[in-house]
């Protein structure tokens, strides 16, 4: 009854990999990546205690990214990544960050990233299955205005939860004073970091970026205090499920556009029609008509009326007819909802709160609410 | 009353020609913490090696074989209602169904705790 992957593929792993093995890591390949699925609590223990107290994540496997001007003005820098992006970067200020997306020329998602201005440089952090597509694309199109540096000598653990900011303002208590989306660079534990106040859990938390050689001391000294667990790739994924965030390859790829996957919060007004920096990003023309016209079909969140978890790729009906309508693209259990949760594909017609779809799963059609997201009510401190 | 395994981590307790099946400790250790059963129908008939229930971690699927042929007599209802327990009783109160035997000479290729035991190690 249990699948096991024998394949054995040249996997890289990150500086705290010896730290995994040595804390009961189950470890599985993961975007080229020997990463823990879970440790010895299990999934569930580990969604529940994140939303509790505190989960510490490595996520050393992303990718960091510096973009300098070659003017030396930042601003030069924002406006040539705004021709990648649909976002404003050029109004994100010092201190700051923002959830982007790189399109093509479709108005699809090549990637979703943070996107912080440092004051002197950007920093930029993307899906580690894309990072190479990334600075590929990045050299590609911006190295007439910009410096481009990955950080392959830096980790990136997330301390996340209601605890995360009592836990790490005993090691550096400036952190207590960032907001939601703010970054500073500051010394933790005598490691040049910076630290931003964001996650992937929907908690309040931060992303620490640290020197490799100093990131096993630091998740060590953060573990050592009783509210925090180390936490996987499992409760990663049910976490930010709950959350109703997107997970690149799932929920969003290059045949969805930001509009369709419900993200134009995250499109400013400047990049809009009408706006003072209108379009200028591939695909503009699809995404600015869709912002004014509509999109075809959206993400929704979706909740299963039974037990039974309505995972990935599930087909979705209208009714009892034979032709789909949209697909399940992230699904599980909740354990904080207690209950199956899903996020999905449907008709902008079909998309309205409250109404009822079909899934198939395992021959049966299963009743899903149109749901609202969040699942779980998000815990930023703004 | 004889208790025999499969490779694929499931037991079956015999009690003259009813098997009574659920998945070993092992198997649930390795599913994780478990939110859902789904259980055959109690007449359905299955052949060896069909895919006969379902068990769902927070993760993930995993089918559970009928490890042998015959028909289903009952079912554990109470999984439905309190999954949790195939990760507290698996070898217990977390039995899944009650088949029929239709042929013993199924039973001879399976293995006994000694085997099972090595097979895991």
């Amino acid at each position: 009854m249990l699948a096991r992957d024998e394949t054995q593929l040249p996997l890289k792993t990150t500086p705290l990999h010896a730290l995994h093995l040595a804390r009961g890591g189950k470890m599985v390949p993961f975007a080229g990546y020997e990463m823990p699925v879970q440790y010895g609590p299990g999934v569930l223990k580990e969604h529940l205690h994140t939303r509790a107290h505190a989960g510490l994540f490595d996520v050393s496997h992303m990718g960091q990214i510096e973009l300098r001007a070659k003017s030396g003005r930042l601003e030069d820098a924002a406006t040539a990544l705004e021709r990648l992006v649909p976002q404003d970067i050029v109004a994100l200020a010092p201190g700051r960050q923002r959830y982007a997306q790189f399109t093509n020329a479709a108005g699809g998602i090549l990637d979703d990233l943070m996107v912080a201005n440092l004051g002197d440089r950007l920093f930029l952090v993307v899906n580690a299955a894309c990072k190479d597509a990334d600075e590929a694309h990045l050299r590609a199109q911006l190295s007439d205005a910009c410096e481009i540096a990955t950080l392959p000598n830096r980790a990136l653990l997330a301390l996340q939860g209601p605890q995360a900011e009592a836990v790490l303002a005993k090691f550096c208590a400036d952190v207590a004073a960032l907001k939601f989306m703010d970054v500073a660079a500051l010394r933790v534990m005598d490691l040049d970091c910076m630290v931003s106040r964001s996650g992937y859990t929907g908690e309040d938390g931060f992303e620490i970026s640290v020197p490799a050689e100093g990131a096993a001391a630091l998740a060590t000294a953060l573990l050592d205090n009783p509210d925090v667990l180390l936490i996987g790739l499992g409760a990663r994924d049910s976490l930010r499920l709950e959350a109703g965030l997107c997970l690149y390859g799932h929920d969003i790829d290059t045949t969805t556009t930001p509009v369709e996957a419900a993200l134009t919060w995250s499109i400013q007004k400047s990049r809009r029609t009408g706006g003072a920096r209108a379009g200028g990003f591939p695909g503009a023309d699809v995404i600015l008509a869709q912002l004014d016209g509509g999109a075809p079909r959206q993400r929704v969140g979706l909740k299963p009326e039974g037990r039974a978890p309505v995972r990935d790729n599930a087909p979705l009906f209208a009714d009892a007819t034979t032709t789909p309508i949209g697909t399940v693209t992230s699904g599980g259990f909740g354990p904080s909802v207690n209950a199956p949760v899903a996020m999905g594909y449907l008709p902008t017609a079909q998309a309205a709160l409250g109404g009822t779809v079909f899934a198939e799963v395992r021959g049966q059609r299963l009743p899903l609410r149109v749901a609202p997201l969040p699942f779980v009510s998000h815990g930023y401190k703004r | 009353m004889t208790t025999l395994y499969t490779s694929d981590h499931e037991w079956l307790r015999i009690e003259g020609d009813i098997a009574t099946i659920g998945v070993t400790d092992y198997a649930q250790s390795q599913l994780g913490d478990v939110v859902f059963v789904e259980l055959p129908k109690v007449g359905r008939t299955f052949k060896k090696a069909e895919a006969a229930a379902v068990v769902e971690s927070v993760k993930a699927a995993s089918d559970v074989y009928a490890p042998i042929s015959g028909e289903v007599l009952e079912v554990n209802e109470t999984l439905s209602a309190e999954p949790a327990l195939v990760n507290s009783d698996a070898a217990g109160k977390a039995w899944f169904f009650k088949m029929k035997i239709a042929d013993k000479s199924e039973l001879d290729g399976l293995m006994d705790e000694a085997a099972y035991q090595s097979h895991t190690a």
